[in-house]
């Protein structure tokens, strides 16, 4: 997984808004069920968990199993009450985690 | 309408439309589905029309098909929903995601792109804090599987 992952954070809002969030990572997201010209099964590895948080609380958080499309996308919202860090991992089958993070001002 | 109607009603429409399409013998049966829908349950009856599913009729590609969801919810600390689950009944395996939300998420609202491997419901599943389940699903005809093999 060399790309960055892509994320749709605003940089700013207002106190108590609900904001709206969009990830991506690129990932082929093998499911283990299809098999290489040889015949043999592929074995699964998948992107299997998704986790956001603010300022160290978790707000959101997905369970992936292998019917999540290649380069998994997720879009989910969170109530901002003050500015912070919005801290993003993708957890691998292999067991790599990749990270993300941005930060928001709220006035 | 009790679970146990709703789930046997559910059941009986996905065979119904799995008997007329080549079916992979992979594929998840609605046995598979209706199971996964009971552990998400725990066998608790469940409310229809508060979760609004937005997902093609017909997928042209099943590898990649949008899917929003959003759940009728005050998403207050008292009345939020926590968990929303999705299952189809015509993958190899019926579970498809689980998402976790907290009252911090605002609204009950999530998307993604899923895989289909075939023509069969999406059933989408949400539990609330005050210990209420809710279910609505929809029907997909999916022209070309996107499971591979």
């Amino acid at each position: 997984m060399a790309d960055k992952p892509r994320l749709r954070v605003p940089s700013e809002a207002k106190k108590g808004d609900i904001i709206q969030i969009k990830t991506l990572v690129s990932h082929p997201m093998e499911t283990g069920f299809r098999k290489d010209e040889a015949g043999k099964p592929i074995p699964r590895e998948i992107i299997n968990s998704l986790v956001c948080t603010f300022n160290g609380r978790e707000v959101f958080r997905a369970d992936i199993e292998p019917a999540i499309s290649a380069n998994p996308y997720f879009e989910f919202t969170v109530k901002v009450e003050e500015s912070g860090t919005f801290a993003f991992a993708w957890v691998d089958d292999n067991g790599t985690v990749t990270t993300a993070e941005q930060g928001i001002a709220v006035s | 309408m009790s679970s146990l109607t709703r789930r046997s009603a559910l059941a009986f429409g996905a065979g119904l439309t799995l008997g007329l399409v080549a079916v992979d013998e992979s594929a998840a049966t609605p046995a598979d589905a209706a199971a996964e829908i009971a552990k998400f349950t725990g066998g608790k009856a469940t409310e229809s029309g508060e979760i609004a599913i937005d997902l093609p009729e017909i997928a042209e590609n099943g590898n990649t098909v949008p899917l929003s969801i959003r759940v009728n919810s005050p998403m207050t600390a008292d009345d939020y929903v926590s968990e929303i689950r999705v299952v189809g009944d015509a993958n190899p395996n019926a579970g498809i995601v689980k998402f976790h939300l907290t009252p911090a998420s605002g609204r009950a609202e999530v998307a993604t792109r899923i895989r289909l491997g075939g023509t069969g419901n999406v059933t989408v599943l949400a539990k609330t804090s005050t210990g209420k389940f809710f279910a609505d699903r929809q029907a997909v005809k999916v022209t070309v599987g996107g499971c591979g093999g």
